[in-house]
C-alpha cells in the first residue's frame, strides 16, 4: 500500500508525472491550472529535475518539444485559452512521431471567457485544434485518484505510440481535495528511443527531429505512418466505464466532473426505483463509440451532460445513428447565471425523471 | 568530409569535417551556403561535432538541417531558443545547443523568445541569419529590411510612416544582461568570412564555457528577395547593408555580474 495524502487534483498531475520518472516540467500561469505549476517549482528541484517559468504557452510547448526530441519525459499544463497557443506545436509534435504529455484544466470561453469552471474543450482538444491530420491520444480522469493514475498512463501511451498524450481536467477536478494513495503504475516494456537527438556522441549515425529524410523525401510515408498509428490506437486503447447500463432504460453519458456528477445522479435515482445507467468515457479520442453504439440497440433515450453548448454530444449523436433519442443537459443548466455556476445532481435527476416520464 | 580515396592523390581542398556531402538547396548567389560552411568550420575548430544538436528555424536557413552534420531538431517558425531551451536542460546542460535563425524567424515572429531565452540566462548560442527580408515566401519585407528597400509587400520602397524602421539586432540584445557575446559579420570578402568565424568561436565558447549567450548575426545576400544577380547582391550587402548593420562586437564578456 502506497503512502496516502488529501490533496488537490492539480497537485495529483504533479504526483502522477513524478511517479512515472517524469523529471522535466515547462509551464505558465494560468487560472485555474496554477498549483501544477507551483507544485513542479517546488517539488523537481528537489529531485534534480527541470522547472521552467516561461515567458507563454508557445514557449512551454515548445520548450516541451526540444525536451521530448532528446528522449527524455517531459511535460506541461495549461488550462483552455492556453492552451489553444498549444495547439501548432501539438500537431508538430504528432508530425515529429514524439512522446508528450499536455495536461488542458479547462475553464469556460470562447476566448477569454472566464476562470471558472467548463468543458468546452472538448472539440479543441479531440479533433485537434491544430493543423493538419493529427489525433493525439485524450484521457478524461474524474477523480483525484484517477487524475494520478491517467497521468502515469499518458507517459506510458506517449512512449508507447511516439505521439501526444493529452489528460484533460477542469476547474473542479483541478481544485476538489480528495484522498489519494500514492503508488507507481508498471505498464510494460517500451520501444527504444534509438532517434533521440541527444548530440551523436559514440552513436554511427546523427539523429534529426524529424528524420531528415522523410523530412525531404517522402512526406507520404508520414501520412501513411499516421494513418496506421491512429487505427492501431482506436483498435486498442480505447477506455470507458459503465455503471448499471444492463438493466436500463436510459443512459447518461458524462466524461470528466459531469460524470462524478452524473454518477452521484445515479446513486440517488436507482433507489428510488428510475432504471438509469452511465457510460463514462475515459478516452475521448479514441471514442468509445461501439459501447454506445451497442447500447443504443437497448435503450430509448441517451442524456449528455457536460458543461458546454454541446460538443460531445455530436460524437454520441454519431454512435446512436438515430436509434435512441439523444438529449443535452449543458451550460445553461447550471444553478447561476454568472460563471461560477454548476450543473448539480438535483438537475440532472429532473432531467433524467422528465426524459424517462415523457419521451 | 572530406575524404579521398585514391592512393595517388592529395586532397587539396574540400569540405569541412561538419559538412554532411548533401548538396545544398539554396538560389545561385544565396549567402546561406556560405553560411553553413562558416558554421561548420567554427564547430570543426572547437571540435564539438559530437556534442553539438543544432535547432533549425522555419525559413531557407532551415535547410542548414541537411548541411551541416550534427544532430539536428527542426523548430517552428520563430520557436528556436524555447526548443533549444528545453534540450538543453533537459540533457543537465551536456550538449552545445545553437539555434540557425532568419530575420523573419528570429526578428518577427520569434523576437519574444529571443529576448526570454537570452533573460533567462540560457547558455546557448544563435546564429542570427539577416538577409533583409523573407526568401522563402518570395520576398516579403522583414524587421530588417532596409528604409527605401522594394520588397513585394513594400513595393514602392519600405516607408518608415507605414512599415517602420529596420530592427538592429545584434545591437539590441547586446543590451541584455543574459548576453555574454554579441556580434555582427558578413560574409563580402575573405576578411569578413574570417572575422565572421571568429565570431562563431567566441560566441560557441562562451556557451561551453558555461558564461551567457552567444549571438552572431551574419549578413547575408537574398539575391532572390532582391531580384539581382548574385555578383550585383553581393555588392548591394557590401554597399547598403554594411552601412545600415555595421559589424564588429558589441560585447564581449568573461563573466555575468
Ligand atoms: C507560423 C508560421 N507562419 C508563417 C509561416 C510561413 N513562413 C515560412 S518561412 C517564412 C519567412 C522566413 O523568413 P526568414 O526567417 O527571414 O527566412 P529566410 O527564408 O529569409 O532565410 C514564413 C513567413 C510558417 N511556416 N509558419
Ligand atoms: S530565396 Fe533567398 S535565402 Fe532562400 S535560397 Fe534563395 S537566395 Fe537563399
Ligand atoms: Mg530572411
Amino acid at each position: 500500500m502506497g503512502k496516502k495524502l488529501l490533496i488537490t487534483g492539480n497537485e495529483a498531475v504533479g504526483y502522477g508525472a513524478i511517479y512515472a520518472g517524469c523529471r522535466n516540467y515547462f509551464g505558465y500561469p494560468i487560472t485555474p491550472q496554477n498549483e501544477v505549476v507551483e507544485f513542479f517549482a517546488r517539488e523537481l528541484p528537489k529531485i534534480g529535475g527541470n522547472f521552467v517559468q516561461t515567458e507563454s504557452e508557445l514557449t512551454s510547448i515548445n520548450m516541451l518539444y526540444g525536451a521530448v526530441a532528446t528522449g527524455v519525459r517531459a511535460m506541461t499544463s495549461s488550462s483552455s485559452t492556453g492552451f489553444s497557443l498549444m495547439q501548432e506545436c501539438i500537431a508538430h509534435m504528432a508530425y515529429c512521431s514524439l512522446p508528450a504529455v499536455i495536461v488542458d484544466v479547462q475553464r469556460g470561453g470562447p476566448g477569454a471567457g472566464s476562470t471558472q469552471t467548463a468543458q468546452m474543450d472538448y472539440a479543441q482538444v479531440t479533433k485537434g485544434g491544430g493543423n493538419g491530420d493529427y489525433y493525439p491520444l485524450v484521457l478524461a480522469p474524474f477523480s483525484v485518484q484517477e487524475i494520478f493514475e491517467l497521468i502515469q498512463r499518458a507517459f506510458y501511451l506517449a512512449d508507447k505510440y511516439h505521439h501526444p498524450v493529452i489528460v484533460l481536467s477542469d476547474a473542479i477536478l483541478g481544485q476538489m481535495m480528495e484522498n489519494l494513495e500514492l503508488y507507481s503504475i508498471n505498464f510494460g516494456p517500451l520501444p527504444a528511443k534509438d532517434w533521440a537527438a541527444t548530440g551523436q556522441g559514440e552513436r554511427k549515425y546523427r539523429n534529426t527531429v524529424p528524420n531528415i529524410w522523410t523530412f525531404f523525401n517522402n512526406y507520404r510515408d508520414i501520412i501513411v505512418n499516421l494513418g496506421k498509428k491512429y487505427q492501431e490506437i482506436t483498435d486498442n486503447e480505447v477506455r470507458f466505464k459503465t455503471y448499471e447500463i444492463e438493466d436500463a432504460e436510459m443512459v447518461i453519458v458524462a466524461y470528466g466532473s459531469s460524470a462524478r456528477i452524473s454518477l452521484e445522479t445515479l446513486r440517488r435515482l436507482r433507489p428510488e426505483g428510475y432504471k438509469v445507467g452511465l457510460i463514462r468515457p475515459i478516452t475521448l479520442w479514441p471514442f468509445p463509440t461501439k459501447i454506445i453504439r451497442e447500447t443504443s440497440h437497448r435503450v430509448r433515450n441517451f442524456l449528455v451532460v457536460e458543461d458546454s453548448l454541446g460538443q460531445l454530444v455530436e460524437d454520441v449523436e454519431f454512435a446512436v445513428e438515430g436509434r435512441a433519442g439523444v438529449h443535452l443537459l449543458g451550460s445553461l443548466a447550471r444553478h447561476l447565471p454568472t460563471s461560477s455556476g454548476m450543473i448539480f445532481p438535483k438537475t440532472v435527476s429532473e432531467e433524467v425523471k422528465n426524459i424517462l416520464c415523457h419521451k | 568530409m572530406p575524404q579521398i580515396d585514391h592512393p595517388e592523390r592529395e586532397l587539396l581542398c574540400g569540405g569541412p569535417e561538419s559538412y554532411t556531402g548533401l548538396p545544398t538547396m539554396y538560389c545561385p548567389g544565396c549567402h546561406y551556403g556560405t553560411v553553413a560552411r562558416v558554421i561548420c568550420e567554427a564547430i570543426d575548430e572547437l571540435g564539438i561535432k559530437k556534442q553539438a544538436i543544432g535547432v533549425a528555424g522555419v525559413g531557407c536557413h532551415g535547410f542548414m538541417i541537411g548541411t551541416i552534420a550534427t544532430d539536428f531538431v527542426f523548430a517552428l517558425h520563430g520557436r528556436g531558443p524555447g526548443v533549444a531551451t528545453g534540450i538543453k536542460r533537459s540533457q543537465g546542460g551536456k550538449p552545445i545547443v545553437f539555434t540557425i535563425q532568419g530575420d523573419g524567424d528570429l526578428a518577427a515572429i520569434g523576437m519574444g523568445d529571443i529576448i526570454n531565452a537570452i533573460g533567462r540566462g540560457e547558455k546557448l548560442t544563435t546564429i542570427f541569419c539577416n538577409n533583409a527580408g523573407y526568401g522563402t515566401t518570395g520576398g516579403q519585407m522583414a524587421p530588417t529590411t532596409l528604409l527605401e528597400q522594394v520588397t513585394t509587400t513594400t513595393p514602392t520602397g519600405r516607408d518608415p510612416q507605414v512599415a517602420g524602421y529596420p530592427i538592429h539586432v545584434a545591437e539590441m540584445l547586446a543590451m541584455l544582461r543574459g548576453t555574454a557575446y554579441s556580434a555582427r559579420g558578413a560574409l563580402t570578402s575573405r576578411k569578413n568570412y574570417n572575422q565572421t568565424k571568429k565570431f562563431l568561436n567566441l560566441a560557441f565558447q562562451k556557451q561551453m564555457d558555461g558564461i551567457g549567450y552567444g549571438f552572431v548575426e551574419i549578413l547575408s545576400a537574398c539575391p532572390s528577395t532582391l531580384h539581382m544577380p548574385p555578383n550585383k547582391a553581393l555588392k548591394w550587402v557590401e554597399e547598403y547593408m554594411i552601412a545600415e548593420y555595421p559589424l564588429g562586437e558589441f560585447k564581449n564578456v568573461k563573466e555575468i555580474l
